[in-house]
């Protein structure tokens, strides 16, 4: 029955596996299969959340080696939220990746995807930290070969630097878990908070340093103000279902900070001293301000949706940098917020993009596209999610992040924040919606009629060459499949209670890390059995039925 | 022996830093190389030095080196083996299709971008 915890990472590392073995040349097997993987998935992460809802934490050992000296992997509320959100996003994404035919224009897309889940999943339950380490590569090796699925010039060259970096980002880690374990012994996270704990000030000062680069390196991944330079370029240029993805990416940044500084670095330390309010604090607030300015500056959609993540990575961070059990509840609801409004608003660029011929993505004039009218209304409803306005999620959790900052000694720099930010937001996202959509009908009138096809079929002539030959007509698939991740960020609204009673829990047992260390350190492991301990042979035998 | 280990981390370490400033892929991919090479020495050294000491249990033996930082070293050493492949494709995909190697994007094509879908590439 504890096995079910192992199944997200197991599961889509034996479906990705087989996919490559038994169906590569086969897309529509790949495509039955891959889907109805993640649907199973879907199904356990509902499990998995459902039995640690009421706050048992479940340990499972692999191996059955108890836990400083064994990897362990952990469910308590917060991590079977993250698996929840990651499961619940794939299979829309991966809906879309069908119905526009992304998945056809290289080779392995469902493989690498299948791997990207495994990876984040496995992030998100580890209870060990270079186990978290290795799934960090899991996932950013399979987001490499994802980056550049479908290749092209410009998309090379853009998965370049973002490999380079992540490169340079899993050095920094290796150096963070080599002075962590110089320091204390140890890397099993429950083992460190301990540890950790009885470490006096005087003569530790490699812990604090350790913690800092720990903070570097989630801050890489979270898109935090000065380490924030790889994410527009690899996000506008990733093909649309894969920077949907990537919008649970960033929230894996997030996740390690929510879980390794309440639990193993908890800011009341006395090492700990000033990290989150001198440091983290501003530069989220900086993250905040330099992404919505971005979204404003940017010259084509895909980079403006890709400057919101910045923004939005920094409203999560204001929350997460004040520290307090409220913080950390507004932060998670924003981040599972975030994570779905992201999602939508990169699969619309994609729909954006293609319907409108060779002038792409670009903010310019150009003659209407087919199915404005549903596309402009998406559009509409995500960007209201995105920039916060009332009354869909993003306002309640906007709503939440200020009322969380009121504890904090720069409450007025926060709401100035927000609110600045979410203005430049809204203007920024409210003229490329006016742009695409309404100045494109003056453009028609000026313009030579692009759209010859007397079916109403956009004109796609320029840029569809990619494309297999086939009828082409408006698939409704994407458009479901966006559809219901708006239906989520609706679902969010309307249950918002509910919704952030659970993250006020999930915080609550983050701030009372007993039980969560207990459960890891008392749980005992394998008996081995006296007798044949001192013949190895024996007990090998033993191990093999 | 300390100050030999340390040393050695510290000049391979401003090597790769060094080599990471530069514009070209390939001196950028040599840089992380020297970089993860650092490291996982530095890895190596995380539980403390011992010389001839077995990192196993054995009758009759006093001294021992911690087992756990060359199982750790194994792991990154291989990630990072991996990860240099990885990179070294997809540079190699980049220059055969842009033409040149440098690793910032060129002003002028990031204002006149080809449409989306674009051609497929070498990868």
């Amino acid at each position: 029955m504890d096995h079910w915890i192992v199944a997200p990472v197991v599961l889509p590392a034996m479906l990705a596996a087989f996919l490559v073995l038994s169906s590569r040349f086969h897309l529509r097997l790949q495509r039955v299969i891959s889907v109805a993987g993640s649907a199973a998935m879907l199904a356990i992460a509902l499990g998995l959340f459902w039995q640690a809802a009421d706050g048992t934490i479940t340990l499972y050992q692999l191996g059955s080696w108890p836990a400083p000296f064994g990897i362990v992997l952990v469910a308590d509320r917060l991590s079977t939220l993250m698996v929840l959100v990651t499961m619940l996003m794939a299979p829309l994404v991966l809906l879309y990746a069908i119905g526009s035919n992304w998945d056809a224009r290289g080779q392995h897309f469902h493989p690498l995807f299948q791997f990207q889940l495994m990876g984040i999943a496995g992030a998100f339950l580890t209870g060990d930290v270079f186990n978290l380490f290795v799934f960090f590569e899991v996932l950013l090796i399979a987001s490499y070969g994802l980056m550049i699925h479908g290749g092209g010039a410009e998309r090379l060259r853009a998965g370049t630097q973002y490999v380079l970096y992540n490169l340079l980002g899993s050095t920094l880690f290796l150096f963070a878990l080599g002075t962590i374990y110089a320091q204390t012994g140890t890397l099993n996270m429950a083992d460190l908070a301990v540890r950790v704990g009885a470490l006096t000030q005087e003569g530790n000062g490699g812990i604090r340093v350790a913690a800092v680069l720990l903070l570097l390196v989630f801050a890489i991944k979270a898109a935090l103000l000065p380490l924030h330079f790889w994410l527009p370029a690899s996000y506008a240029l990733a093909p649309a279902p894969v920077a949907a993805l990537f919008a649970i990416m960033t929230k894996v940044g997030a996740y390690g900070i929510i879980r390794v500084y309440t639990l193993v670095f908890p800011p009341e330390l006395g090492i700990m001293q000033g990290l989150f309010g001198t440091w983290l604090l501003p530069a989220a607030l900086l993250t905040l301000l330099v992404g919505m300015i971005g979204v404003l500056g940017a010259r084509r959609i895909d980079r403006l949706v890709a400057f919101s993540v910045i923004g939005s990575m920094g409203m999560l961070l204001s929350a997460v940098a004040v520290f307090t059990p409220t913080g950390i509840a507004a932060a998670l609801y924003y981040a599972v917020h975030s994570t779905f409004a992201t999602a939508a608003l990169f699969l619309l660029v994609d729909v954006i993009e293609s319907r409108r011929g060779g002038i792409g993505g670009r903010l310019e004039r150009a003659a209407p596209m087919a199915g404005g009218a549903l596309v402009a209304g998406m559009f509409f409803v995500a960007a209201i999610g995105m920039t916060g306005l009332p009354p869909l999620s993003g306002y309640v959790g906007k709503l939440l992040i200020m009322t969380a900052a009121t504890t904090s000694p720069l409450v007025w720099w926060v709401w100035g924040a927000v609110l600045v930010g979410s203005l430049i937001a809204v203007v920024g996202f409210s003229r490329a919606g006016s742009q695409i959509f309404w100045k494109a009908h003056e453009a028609a009138a000026e313009l030579p009629e692009r759209s010859a096809d007397p079916d109403g079929n956009p004109g796609l002539e320029d840029g569809e060459h990619n494309l297999p030959p086939g009828p082409r007509q408006v698939a409704a698939l994407p458009l479901v499949a966006i559809g219901g991740l708006l239906a989520l960020l609706i679902v969010m609204t309307v249950a918002a209670g509910p919704l952030h009673r659970v993250m006020r829990d999930t915080a609550a047992q983050l701030f009372d890390p007993g039980p969560y260390i207990t459960t890891v350190l008392q749980t005992p492991g394998k008996k081995i059995d006296k007798s044949t301990h001192d013949t190895p042979a024996a007990s090998d035998a033993g191990e093999a039925h | 022996m300390e100050l030999l280990i340390a040393s050695a981390i510290g000049v391979l370490t401003a090597a790769g830093i060094y080599m990471i400033l530069r514009l070209r892929t390939f001196p950028v991919i040599i840089g992380t190389s020297l970089l993860s090479y650092a490291v996982n020495v530095f890895l190596f050294a995380s539980g403390r030095l011992a010389v001839n000491a077995p990192p196993v249990l054995r009758e009759g033996v006093e001294r021992y080196t911690d087992p756990l930082p060359q199982a750790l070293v194994l792991t990154a050493i291989v990630i990072s083996f991996g990860m240099t492949a990885v990179v070294v494709i997809i540079a190699l995909g980049a220059w055969l299709s842009c033409d040149d190697d440098m690793v910032d994007t060129p002003r002028i094509n990031a204002e006149a971008r080809p449409p989306e879908p674009m051609p497929r590439g070498d990868a």
